[in-house]
This record gives C-alpha cells, sequence and structure tokens, in this order.
C-alpha cells in the first residue's frame, strides 16, 4: 500500500468516529452555512462538534503549515481528504472569507509573528472576518480607494467608507484596504487589519433584490488598529489586494458560487417539472438546453481539475479570472433556465402555494445576479484576460 | 394608424406618459408593495384611469366605450409598463372587455362592457391550471346540470383573481386534459358560492390568484362563445392579451435601458465615464438595436389586430416571443451595468427584473411562442 493509501485508511476511519451524522446530509438552505465567529449562533450542536473537531486537526484548512493550525497536508493528501468528505456527502465544517482570502495571503506576506496571531483563529473559526475593499467611488476601479489610514503613534487611525461589505454586520474584523499616500494610486494603498468591535467602526446593512440583506455599508470614523496589524510593507497592499482577489476568485467561484452540490439536479428538475418521456425529459427544446448546461459544467470542473493540477498548493494566478468568469455566467444561466422549466413555481415570494424550492429558485435567481458583479466584474475579468493573460493593450 | 402614430395617438401616447408619472410612478408601486396592499392597486387610480376612458378604449361607443382602437390600448400599456405601475388594465380590458367583445352574447355585452367602461367592474380570465401557460390542459369540469352547468376544478395564475367581480372560467365540457377541443368559457360571480380565492404572493408584487371552484352552478346564461368551442374563442382573446402585455413589457424595457444609459454617462471609474468603455458600448447599442425590433413588432401586431389581419396569431406570437427575450437581456444587462448598486432593493432595476419575469412567463414564455409560431406557419 503507497503512503496515500495509507492515509487514505486513515481519514476514512477518521472520519467515521468524527463525521457526526447530520453532517452527512445536504444543507437545507444557507442558514445551514457555518460562519464561525464570536457571534456565531449554531441551531444544531453537531454543526459546531464538526467544526470544532475539524478545527482541532487542521482540516479545515488542510495544506496550511502545522504551526499555524493548519493540517500540514500536501496536495495529494488535500486532495484525498477531499474525496473522502465527498464520499460521505460531509458538509463543509466551515465556511470563511479567512480560510479563502485572506489566510492565503497572510501565508504570503505576514511575518511569522502575524501568522502565528491571525492563522489558528481562522482555522478553528473563532474569528470571522469580512472583506473591506470596495466604496462608494472604487469598485471596478478598486485603486482609487479613499479611506485613508494615518499613523499616530503605534495606531493607525482610519477614516472613510466601505461598501457592499459582505457579512460585516456578523465579521469580528475586517480586513481593508487603506490609502497611506495620496500621491500616488496604486502605491499608495495598504493592507490592514481591523478588529470590528469598536466604536468606531459601524455597519448598515444594505437590501439585495432577493430579499436578504447580506451585505452592509461599512463606515470607519476614528477606528484604530495597532500598527502591528499593517501586512506587508507600507504602500505595499496594492500586490496583496490583488492576489487575494484571485483567491477569492479561484476559491469561491470553484465551488460555483453553492450551486449543485445544495440543489437537485437540473435534469432531474427538468423531468419532474416538463415530464418525462421514457426516462427522457418531455420538452425536446428544453432537454437540449439542460444537456448544453451540463456539458459546460463538466468542462468547467475538468478546468478547475486541469489548473489545480497544473499549479503548487494554494498557487494562483490571472488565469483565476476564467475560473471566475465562467462560473458566474454559468451560475446565472442556471437560474434562468431553473426558472423557466419550473415556470410559476418559480416565480412565487412567498407562501404555501409555492414549493420550497420553487421558492429558492426564485430568490436563488435573484441573488445569482450578483455572481458576475461581486469578487470582481465579468467585464473586469475580460479584461483581466485579454490584458494580463494575453497581453492585449489600451489604444497604442 | 400604423407604423406611424397619427395625431389622435401621439396625444394619447403623451397623455398616457404624464399621467403616469404623475399619478402612477414607481414610487406608488413600491408603497403597494411595501405596505402589502391587500387590492395590489389603486382603486383611486384605476378610477382616474377610466375617466381618461382607457377603461373602454377598446369598447364600441353603443356599449358606453371609446372605441379608440386596440393600438391605442398598446400606447397606455407602454407607458404603465415604463411606470411599473400596477392597474386591471390587463385583466379587465384586454382580457375581460377582450373576452366580451369576442365571445359574449349581446346580453353579457350589454350587462358588463359599461361598467366595465366605466371602471366599475372588474374582470378576469382564469385558464392555467399548473406552473406552465397551455389552455388544452385545462381539466377544470363543466357537468351539465338541467339546462346549467356545474364547474369543478382549480385554477391558477388568475390575473387579479382576488378581486375580480366577474371571471370567465375555461372549463372543459367535454374530450380529455390536453384535447383542444371540448373547451368552454363560463362567465361566474366572483363571490358565487363555491369559489375559493386565494391571493399569491408573487415575485412581481402584483395580483395573481389560485381560485378554487367547487360544486359551482351556473344557468345556461352563463357560456360564452361555442359550446367545446371555447379554445378557438378564446385564442382570438389571448392573441389581444399577448400583444398587450408586450407592449407592456415594451415599456419596463425601454424603461430600464433609459436609466442603464443614464448610468453609463454619470457612473466614473478609472478616471473616466464607464460608458466610455466599448464592451459595454457595443452591448448597450445592441440593447438598443433589440428594442427598436421589439417596437416593431408590437406596432405591427398591434395595427393588425385593428385591421382586422388574418395573420394576428402569427404576429401575437411574435411580438410575445420576441419582447420577452428583448426585456429578459435588458433587464440582466441592466443590474450588470450597474454594478453593486443595481442589486439592491433600493434601486428600481431590480423591480423592472422581477416585473419581467412574470411578464415573460404570463401567457406562454418566449419558447412557448416560437413552438406556436412554427405550428401556426407549418414549420
Ligand atoms: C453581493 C455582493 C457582495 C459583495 N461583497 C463585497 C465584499 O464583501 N467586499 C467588498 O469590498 N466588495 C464587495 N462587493 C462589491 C463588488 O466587488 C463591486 O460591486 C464590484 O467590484 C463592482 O464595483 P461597482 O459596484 O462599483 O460597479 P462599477 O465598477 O461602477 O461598475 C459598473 C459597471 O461598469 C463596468 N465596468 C467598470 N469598469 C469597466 C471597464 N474598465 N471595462 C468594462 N466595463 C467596466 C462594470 O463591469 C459594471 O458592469 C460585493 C458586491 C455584491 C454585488
Amino acid at each position: 500500500m503507497s503512503d496515500l493509501d495509507v492515509f487514505r485508511e486513515e481519514v476514512r476511519a477518521w472520519l467515521v468516529e468524527n463525521c457526526p451524522p447530520s453532517m452527512r446530509t445536504p444543507m437545507g438552505n444557507d442558514e445551514d452555512v457555518v460562519w464561525g465567529g464570536r457571534k456565531a449562533n449554531y441551531k444544531n450542536p453537531e454543526a459546531k462538534l464538526w467544526l470544532d473537531r475539524m478545527g482541532a486537526k487542521g482540516w479545515t484548512a488542510p495544506t496550511w503549515p502545522k504551526e499555524y493550525g493548519g493540517g500540514g497536508l500536501s496536495k495529494e493528501e488535500a486532495s484525498v481528504l477531499g474525496q473522502e468528505l465527498g464520499r460521505i456527502n460531509a458538509r463543509p465544517a466551515l465556511a470563511s472569507f479567512g480560510l479563502w482570502m485572506l489566510g492565503p495571503v497572510l501565508l504570503e506576506y505576514a511575518t511569522d509573528e502575524q501568522l502565528k496571531e491571525h492563522l489558528p483563529p481562522i482555522v478553528r473559526g473563532e474569528i470571522r472576518w469580512c472583506q473591506g475593499y470596495s466604496e462608494p467611488g472604487a469598485g471596478s476601479d478598486l485603486a482609487g480607494l479613499q479611506t485613508r489610514a494615518v499613523l499616530e503613534g503605534d495606531e493607525y487611525v482610519i477614516n472613510g467608507q466601505k461598501v457592499w461589505t459582505s457579512y460585516a454586520d456578523k465579521a469580528d474584523a475586517i480586513f481593508c484596504l487603506v490609502r497611506t499616500d495620496t500621491s500616488t494610486k496604486h502605491e499608495g494603498i495598504s493592507f490592514l487589519l481591523i478588529d470590528m468591535d469598536q466604536a468606531g467602526v459601524t455597519t448598515k446593512p444594505i437590501k439585495l433584490i432577493s430579499g436578504n440583506s447580506p451585505f452592509c455599508e461599512t463606515f470607519l470614523d476614528d477606528a484604530r488598529t495597532p500598527a502591528r496589524n499593517l501586512i506587508g510593507r507600507l504602500n505595499g497592499g496594492w500586490e496583496i489586494a490583488k492576489k487575494l482577489l484571485q483567491h477569492e476568485r479561484t476559491n469561491i467561484s470553484a465551488g460555483g458560487f453553492g450551486a449543485g452540490g445544495r440543489s437537485a439536479a437540473l435534469e432531474e428538475v427538468a423531468k419532474e417539472y416538463l415530464g418525462a418521456e421514457g426516462g427522457k425529459i418531455a420538452d425536446a427544446v428544453k432537454r437540449d438546453e439542460v444537456v448544453r448546461h451540463k456539458m459546460l459544467e463538466r468542462a468547467f470542473a475538468q478546468t478547475l481539475k486541469r489548473m489545480s493540477a497544473e499549479s503548487k498548493a494554494g498557487e494562483v494566478s490571472p488565469a483565476s479570472s476564467i475560473i471566475k468568469y465562467v462560473a458566474a455566467e454559468m451560475n446565472k444561466d442556471r437560474m434562468e433556465l431553473l426558472v423557466e422549466i419550473m415556470g410559476l413555481q418559480a416565480l412565487g415570494w412567498s407562501g404555501d402555494y409555492f414549493s420550497a424550492e420553487g421558492l429558492a429558485t426564485t430568490r436563488g435567481m435573484l441573488r445569482s445576479k450578483a455572481n458576475s458583479i461581486e469578487g470582481g466584474t465579468t467585464e473586469v475579468n475580460l479584461n483581466v484576460i485579454a490584458k494580463r493573460v494575453l497581453g492585449l493593450r489600451d489604444h497604442q | 394608424m400604423g407604423l406611424v402614430l397619427d395625431e389622435e395617438q401621439t396625444i394619447l401616447k403623451d397623455s398616457a406618459k404624464a399621467f403616469f408619472a404623475e399619478q402612477a410612478p414607481v414610487t406608488a408601486f413600491r408603497k403597494l408593495r411595501d405596505s402589502n396592499d391587500e387590492t395590489g392597486f389603486s382603486r383611486d387610480l384605476w378610477s382616474a384611469m377610466a375617466e381618461m376612458g382607457w377603461a373602454g378604449i377598446i369598447i364600441p361607443e353603443e356599449f358606453g366605450g371609446l372605441d379608440f382602437g386596440f393600438q391605442g390600448l398598446t400606447l397606455v400599456l407602454e407607458e404603465q409598463g415604463r411606470n411599473l405601475t400596477a392597474s386591471p388594465l390587463v385583466s379587465t380590458v384586454l382580457l375581460g372587455a377582450g373576452a366580451l367583445l369576442e365571445a359574449g352574447t349581446e346580453a353579457q355585452k350589454n350587462a358588463l362592457l359599461p361598467m366595465i367602461a366605466a371602471g366599475e367592474l372588474l374582470m378576469t380570465v382564469a385558464i392555467d391550471e399548473d406552473h406552465h401557460f397551455d389552455p388544452a390542459n385545462t381539466a377544470l369540469a363543466a357537468k351539465a346540470d338541467g339546462d346549467g352547468y356545474v364547474l369543478t376544478g382549480e385554477k391558477t395564475f388568475v390575473l387579479d383573481g382576488h378581486v375580480a367581480d366577474k371571471i370567465i372560467v375555461l372549463a372543459r365540457t367535454s374530450g380529455e386534459k390536453g384535447d383542444r377541443k371540448g373547451l368552454t368559457l363560463f362567465l361566474i360571480d366572483g363571490t358565487a358560492g363555491g369559489v375559493t380565492r386565494e391571493r399569491l404572493d408573487m415575485l412581481d408584487s402584483r395580483n395573481a390568484a389560485r381560485i378554487k371552484l367547487d360544486q359551482v352552478k351556473v344557468s345556461s346564461e352563463a357560456v360564452m362563445g361555442p359550446i367545446d368551442g371555447g379554445y378557438d374563442a378564446l385564442s382570438k382573446v389571448l392573441d389581444r392579451a399577448m400583444i398587450g402585455l408586450s407592449a407592456e413589457m415594451l415599456g419596463g424595457a425601454a424603461a430600464v435601458f433609459e436609466m442603464t444609459l443614464e448610468y453609463l454617462k454619470e457612473r466614473r471609474q478609472f478616471g473616466q465615464l464607464i460608458g466610455s468603455f466599448q464592451s459595454l458600448q457595443h452591448r448597450a447599442a445592441d440593447m438598443f438595436t433589440q428594442l427598436e425590433l421589439s417596437k416593431s413588432v408590437v406596432m405591427t401586431a398591434a395595427t393588425a389586430m385593428d385591421e382586422g389581419s388574418n395573420e394576428i396569431a402569427s404576429l401575437a406570437s411574435l411580438a410575445k416571443a420576441f419582447v420577452s427575450e428583448t426585456s429578459n437581456q435588458v433587464t440582466r444587462e441592466g443590474i450588470q451595468m450597474h454594478g453593486g448598486i443595481g442589486m439592491t432593493d433600493e434601486h428600481d432595476v431590480g423591480l423592472y427584473l422581477k416585473r419581467s419575469r412574470v411578464a415573460e412567463h404570463t401567457f406562454g414564455s418566449a419558447g412557448y411562442h416560437r413552438d406556436r409560431y412554427a405550428r401556426l406557419n407549418d414549420y
């Protein structure tokens, strides 16, 4: 037996012992996602148990070094762990911007001290992070940001406004892009970590078209953070910011924005709502559309696999824009197709008349419209591909 | 009349534009939605619309109407769509008055059309029974009983069904679910014994209801049009409804396009207007082009209706299929080009997208109408 096979056996045995039964069932809705943090509220105690056990093993962050609380696994071992988790349909123990975005750039840019302070609480789901990038005047043109940070003694004092900050009202801390030099654009940006549990930070939820309020305006009024919370060089934040976006694009999109895993397969829904003849989707046109989508999903999954095989563990590149672009457009199309297939059942807003599946589809279709906006718009990602990957330039 | 508005039509369009912008702008619709208004539209507004003559715009003068022509109605609907105005124009005029004109007996017309024109009677037609539009799929049974009928079954997605005074029900008098033959239209009271109505809370916050009929007894005078021949009669009514709804969607899509175009000329990123980026310019130009095509199909279909062309069914399906797709595209792009702000409930673009998705599905989706068009033209 190879080392990897031995490892697989161990993982399997551990999961049998440690993954609680309710954590092997499909998630019902967004409320079942475990985000951790000080304000977390565990409806299901087994969710907390599962997080604690995975966190203690470091398997919420399988490839992070052991000394920072991670699993210390090789890329191959991590992939085995992923397969075994998938085999028993285990729910992710932890969903976290700390795992997907902040941690990976800390590993690249932070000091040993900073890593020891910030990584372990991320791995264990103790601190929930949010992303303070966008501002009212700085969206696609992120480097146009105006939030100011000024060093006073051994603290930075921060003033400005962030917007569209996902889950800011539920987060404990924010990783923030701030302006530390107003005389230049990209070279005047720094990357700061800020505790949100202070008077200088307030959040105001914004309601989405889907009826939920997952994001906020975040106001920084004389907010303070110790100087040691500067990551990387002063005025060296832009490089980190871009790197983090690549992780965001890779990690969030790879999950297909939560599609697939959490809902019934497209073809089954089509058979149910359009009828089946001899096991085939009865409506030939819709059948073709469903197949087209299934093939795209497959091609996407194969591309993810290929790109991940080509890169080292945790490494990202501008090609992450390909993943983000495809995943966003794919999920939007999937949701529109589902609405078409389900018809009236997916055009309700609330009430018993509509199936839970139908209502989730309506809201999901609306929410999916943001997929091509959040984490960099489709246009921005296509620009990245055209410029940074293909080397095409604006007018010369 | 025709592809260029005449003077009277231009005046009508202008007054409709001013009327809706003043009396029923998007903020009014938002208020209805946020207060969970039980009627789902303003009865005062409907009275005012009736005073403008719009409730009776396609009703002949002998029945108290304006007899302005169908194209006039589409102009009003377009302006209504532009402002997301909630009103019973589709249910009561397009469907109700439409059905009476097409299939009503003299007695029915005499009794009801003047009341519709005066804005005093709300009507609707109950067609759908499941989640996809297909009138032939009617199972709701009408059994002969003495010299009348007894109706039992269930309808859904009945526009303004919870407030309609009179409901025209598509029922099966013979044959089986799926057959086009064997369907008959019946006129019943919204509050008749055995009728229960439940308002559905829809994505677009407009009115639709589920209606149950439990042994509802009607006399033979309730029959509209030929017995067992209701499908063809209804098809003609639906042609009107499809064209009218396409006009409403055209107005909504035009409004989204205009607000998006304005945003392209106002929002700056990278030190320039986002409208200066060619990738957005081309898509804006494409949307404009699709809207131009949409306008043509709606005007052509409306004109054909007034002229009694024998190609109306095809033209109605063309309009509904084409405008549904354009509206889908424009509302999608509208949100995308607004970025984060387009995703907020506070911005209007999302309201238009919600209305569009429901309207796209009402009276048959684009796919349904492409299929119907192919059938009608022997493809
Ligand atoms: C649900 C959701 C969650 C979010 N969560 C977060 C978060 O947690 N933290 C955070 O910091 N931000 C978050 N965002 C913000 C997101 O990153 C921004 O909305 C996004 O970057 C776009 O910026 P904007 O909204 O200002 O749009 P704008 O940049 O104003 O864009 C408007 C339109 O112009 C287009 N455009 C802009 N520049 C170009 C160009 N050069 N070429 C072609 N087209 C162009 C855009 O693609 C878009 O279609 C979130 C957004 C959403 C919708």
